[in-house]
């Protein structure tokens, strides 16, 4: 069935909003009523049908109205996008793997033609019919990979492989959560992971790394990350932070339910063919409260959860100012009643 | 002593004379001199004889170090006179260095940064390149709001000296801008920067 794309903005008159539809396939990320840090990886497999599980690049109603964004982001601040020299295979590995996956999940949306190494590639909602060749730089408006992330939600990391670590040389960065490509860029996974709080003492890097080091083409893996946002900002970057720092400080009683966003990170690491490398797919899904408590679940567990949160992770997280405002409000719609487990809705 | 536990932050580990290297190049600012001339014993002619060492003295002037580098006999020595000079001198030397080139680097961090910046636009390996902290604990800084790059900070929150936010040094380190990142403090109640600590002498 094709998705009715919706027209609304994530700055200015933050007209974004989820439908009915796309709050049930919302992906909460808490299985229990209560904050644990984890590497919480697991295969990313197709999932049922109304989750965004259904096709492994999700595309959803706000596609259109995120490339806007995101075309808005790269005209201010064209370094969002960056790609160190010998990461060219890579990024043509990513052009593919996203057209792939598009293709297949959303053939009514968007087609790949191939003959031999001519390629046609049509994306109806953006009004892109181009055939160029595939390996040849020139036959494309940009590179590869700056090229393709114009036209898929989230945002995506090219890691290298080497010397036993991954190395974040390449990306599209323009929805994310306080952290900036154009500082981390050549770093290793230690390196770009610095700032986080508490995870590296736990040892879920050193985890993490071993488990990614081995990562096998073909058997891509997930996990999520999650914060808050108040106003439905994709861009809420560092470079930025002098613009969207001071709506932290005007959540109010009166308006949580409208300001305050539950930012779920879908993360999903690939294997790469050519270039052995890994992309990370950071997907972000925004959620306010109103549109939460309607889920009477996730009303009860979210409040359980925020107020279970480590205060290094309040702080990091950038919480502080509007947590327990959050946590009075949403504790009108829990009744008490225990949850069934999982995160999915009843 | 720099403060440890940065993960970002590159470890200086000293300088160690690589003895088989094929060629010596000592890139040294201000009291890194010290780095090199504390290992005297360690360099015998043949070292010597394979030997370019490039000085910047700044905050050392009037202490002589480039008279004692100079009478340690390397095959080349060259002191300049600010830092851009001496990286300029750098960029030509490894625009024809050969396999088997070694680099050392000693100084202030932001010296170290710098050059190391010019090590790597040549394909240095960042690992392969020997380094030691010496002098001020002063840290260079990028303002990631305007991207513009303070040198020499001491102070945190600092004001930004290219957009004039206050700044925030975070213990982030970015080795191919060769800074820490600054943040501005108070994004989220302007004016309510505290006073500034003097934390990096």
């Amino acid at each position: 069935m094709a998705i009715a794309f919706k027209q609304e903005t994530f700055r200015d008159d933050f007209s974004y909003r989820n439908s009915p539809e796309n709050i049930r396939r919302f992906p909460f990320p808490f299985d229990r009523d209560e904050y644990m840090y984890s590497v919480n990886m697991e295969p990313h497999v197709k999932g049922q049908k109304g989750t965004v599980f259904e096709s492994l690049i999700d595309v959803d109603e706000h596609y259109i109205a995120e490339m806007h964004d995101r075309a808005l982001v790269l005209r201010d601040d064209p370094l969002r996008y960056q790609a160190l020299p010998h990461m060219m295979t890579a990024q043509w590995d990513t052009l593919e793997l996203l057209m792939e996956e598009q293709a297949a999940g959303y053939p009514e949306h968007f087609t790949l033609i191939r003959n031999g190494d001519r390629w046609r590639w049509i994306n109806r909602p953006l009004g892109i019919d181009d055939t160029f060749t595939f390996g040849d730089t020139a036959t494309l408006p940009y590179e590869p990979l700056e090229y393709i992330t114009r036209q898929a939600q989230g945002d995506f990391c090219i890691v290298d492989q080497r010397d036993g670590n991954l190395w974040m040389d390449a990306g599209m960065v323009t929805t994310q959560a306080d952290w900036s490509l154009d500082f981390d860029i050549g770093m290793n996974f230690m390196e770009w992971h610095g700032p986080v709080p508490l995870a590296h003492q736990a040892g879920v890097f050193d985890r993490a790394l071993k488990f990614l080091l081995n990562l096998q083409q073909g058997k891509p893996t997930r996990r999520f990350n999650w914060t808050m946002t108040i106003n439905p900002r994709l861009d809420t970057s560092p470079e930025n932070y002098p613009k969207w720092g001071a709506d932290r400080a005007t959540v109010t009683p009166e308006n949580v339910g409208e300001k305050v966003h539950l930012r779920v990170e879908l993360q999903s690491l690939w294997r790469l063919p050519r270039s052995n490398a890994i992309l990370f797919v950071i997907r972000c899904y925004l959620m306010n409260m109103n549109e939460l408590v309607t889920v009477p679940k996730w009303a009860r567990r979210f409040p359980r959860v925020l107020r279970t949160l480590p205060p290094e992770l309040i702080d990091y997280k950038g919480l502080t100012r509007y947590r327990q405002t959050t946590i009075d409000w949403l504790s009108k719609f829990d009744d008490g009643a225990p949850t069934s487990p999982g995160p999915f809705p009843d | 002593m720099l403060v440890e536990g940065i993960k970002s932050r590159p470890v200086y580990k000293g300088l160690s004379i690589q003895p088989r290297s094929r060629r010596h190049i000592f890139a040294l600012e201000g009291e890194g001199a010290h780095a090199l001339l504390e290992r005297k014993a360690e360099l015998d002619d043949a070292a010597l004889s394979r030997s370019e060492i490039l000085y910047v003295a700044r905050g050392s002037q009037a202490k002589g170090y480039d008279e004692a580098l100079r009478e340690l006999g390397a095959q080349m020595f060259f002191a300049g006179p600010t830092i851009a000079t001496l990286l300029f001198r750098l960029k030509g030397t490894l625009a024809t260095a050969h396999m088997g080139t070694r680099l050392y680097i000693a100084g202030t961090e932001g010296f170290i940064g710098q050059a190391m910046m010019v090590a790597l636009d040549h394909g240095m390996d960042h690992a392969s390149i020997v380094t030691e902290h010496r002098g001020s604990l002063a840290r260079r800084v990028q303002c990631v709001h305007c991207k513009g790059i303070t040198e020499d900070v001491t102070h945190s929150p600092f004001p930004c000296s290219h957009c004039g936010l206050p700044l925030l040094v975070r213990d982030h380190y970015s080795r191919r801008l060769g800074a820490f990142q600054g943040v501005n403090i108070d994004a989220e109640e302007p004016g309510s920067a505290p006073d500034p600590e003097e934390l990096f002498l």
